[in-house]
């Protein structure tokens, strides 16, 4: 029998992102953010980012949930930062599974609600991009 | 502060006694003989068995040792409390009355019940999880042949007026149920002066071991046996018995006969001392249940923080040496929060910012202390990583706890980016 200090929750990995969480916080002047709930558990989570030449240059999380919620959102924006914004598109909640060493079945939805938050960020900066061009347009016209 | 080890989860299970440790070890290699045995081996062991139900019916002062009936454990003993007398009565009656927020082994027991021909009607409890007997007395009918509910909530510490019920059902000729998981060991029990029929208890709450449970039932009120096999418990539970912790729980019950007061005053200070440190601390933070006093058991505290969830505080007072249990839907397995606290109509927020701290004799105020020191950290780095808490800030979202009278709820506020009500 190992002594109780031995043992935790979650993997080493799990409980690393948990306690030192990567890129917690807000985005300042965020060109996208979004925010999402999770409706089975009611976890709420919040990505910010920072874009810069169609390529994701900073990513932020605030998160409301368990410690997989906590370490699923740190790892997310670990991972996106310095992708595309297509390829953040097919970002999968599979890759942060996979990167953090795997989650207890109950809670691989954590995991879904980062890239549901990352893809929410995405929609945001993108109608925010659309809205923006044609205002141009529009001024353009006028 | 130096990392100490303080185990704040005694309402879950506590340790063993030293003296209950050193009872039960005789009863493993010596005292080896089964209970049933004619030889000489069987009655060495089964004079321990008498000695401990004597024990453990003199902690409730039951009439005699032979209304006990051992089981596996408080799950066991409420099933067979619950369908045995079911199976025993169904002639008399088919409807049960409990209350919403008992215990699972009993809430799950009933709910099969319900699949065989049985009807139930669960009574709402008021803010704090008080019963009020009246209502009681209302969803009796000519159906009712058992009355169903605890001396204590497992949850929320509130203590239930089971004597105010037992006048009730015995005016109604109905028998009573009382779930005392929560309570033997911590408060003084009375089944005659209750006027319960039937008891249940479960000796690992209070210094005893694991793996055996107690029914109480008096000669008045029939229960069917549920495992069938050999005539141990008087053909009532089959099974050699398990001696080594029956054993263990009669000295338990012997102490805690003897101690227990001390164990009361000495946990109920430090629940004090608990509850002024954490409230001084921590801004937006409920208790759940009754203030601690009369209503409320002695050794717990659930409490709710705003704008965090239960488990990351679970899982950060762990890292710092400190166990606690959270009703959160994050740590229940079916992700949705206790159904004690949706019954006292908490909300979701605060469900989930969920957590129970409860305390032990062997607790110090020194433990407390560090607890006191070690949590309002916590409920800071978690509420910086939660997006409610700038939100609060900004007026987005208003406090449930302390309205500022800006912002929605938390409740809207969840459902409007999860599409789906959050609960």
């Amino acid at each position: 029998m190992k002594d109780t200090k031995e043992y935790t929750l979650y993997n080493d990995t799990v409980m690393d992102h948990f306690l030192n969480p990567r890129n917690m916080g807000d985005v300042q002047e965020a060109d996208g953010v979004g925010e999402v709930g999770a409706a089975a558990c009611g976890d709420i989570m919040k990505i910010s980012l920072k874009i810069r030449e169609g390529k994701i240059e900073d990513a932020r999380f605030k998160t409301f949930g368990c410690g997989s919620a906590i370490a699923s959102s740190s790892m997310a924006t670990e991972l996106i930062k310095g992708r595309t914004l297509e390829e953040a598109k097919n970002f999968s909640n599979q890759e942060v599974v996979d990167a953090l060493g795997g989650l207890p079945p109950v809670k691989i939805h954590c995991s879904v609600l980062a890239e549901e938050a990352l893809k929410a960020a995405i929609e945001d900066y993108e109608a925010k991009q659309a809205a923006q061009s044609s205002k141009s347009a529009d001024l353009v016209s006028a | 502060m130096d990392k100490r080890s303080v185990y704040l989860d005694h309402q879950t299970t506590t340790p063993v006694l030293e003296e209950v440790l050193q009872s039960m070890l005789p009863y493993f290699r010596e005292a080896y003989g089964s209970p049933s045995s004619l030889h000489r081996y069987g009655l060495q062991v089964r004079e321990g068995l008498k000695e401990a139900r004597q024990r453990l019916a003199a902690l409730i002062n039951a009439e005699s040792e032979e209304d006990l009936i051992f089981t596996s454990g408080g799950t066991e003993a409420a099933n067979l409390a619950l369908k045995g007398f079911a199976e025993a009565n169904h002639r008399k009656g088919n409807h049960f009355v409990i209350s919403a927020i008992e215990h699972p082994s009993v809430m799950n027991s009933i709910e099969y019940l319900t699949k065989h021909g049985f009807e139930v009607t669960s009574v709402p409890v008021d803010a704090v999880g008080r019963i009020n007997p009246e209502d009681i007395r209302n969803a009796i009918t000519d159906k009712t042949i058992l009355v169903a509910v605890h001396l204590v909530n497992h949850d929320i510490g509130t203590i239930q007026p089971v004597k105010e019920i037992g006048r009730i059902t015995a005016e109604k000729g109905v028998a009573l149920y009382a779930d005392a998981t929560a309570a033997a060991g911590w408060m003084p029990i009375d089944v005659r002066d209750l006027g319960v029929q039937l008891l249940t208890f479960s000796p690992h709450r209070f210094y005893g071991p694991k793996g055996v449970g107690v029914l109480y039932r008096n000669r008045r009120a029939r229960v069917t046996s549920l495992i069938h096999g050999g005539v141990q418990e008087n053909g009532r539970r089959a099974g050699t018995e398990n001696v080594p912790a029956i054993i263990g729980a009669g000295v338990a019950a012997e102490v805690a006969l003897r101690d227990s007061s001390e164990w009361v005053a000495h946990v109920a200070s430090l629940q004090k001392r608990l509850y002024t440190g954490l409230w001084k601390n921590i801004r937006y933070i409920k208790l759940n249940g009754p203030e601690p006093g009369p209503l409320r058991i002695c050794n717990q505290l659930n409490l709710s923080t705003e704008f965090i969830e239960g488990e990351g505080q679970l899982l950060l007072l762990d890292y710092q040496g400190i166990a606690v249990a959270s009703g959160s839907s994050c740590v229940s397995k079916s992700l949705k929060v206790s159904h004690v606290l949706s019954a006292i109509k908490l909300d979701h927020a605060l469900a989930q910012g969920n957590i129970i701290m409860s305390l032990g004799k062997d607790n110090t105020s020194e433990d407390v202390d560090y607890v006191l020191d070690t949590f309002p950290k916590i409920v800071d780095k978690l509420r910086n990583m939660s997006p409610m808490w700038k939100e609060f800030e900004e007026g987005v979202i208003d406090s449930v706890i302390s309205p500022t009278g800006h912002g929605k709820s938390f409740t809207q506020h969840a459902a409007d980016i999860s599409g789906k009500p959050a609960h």
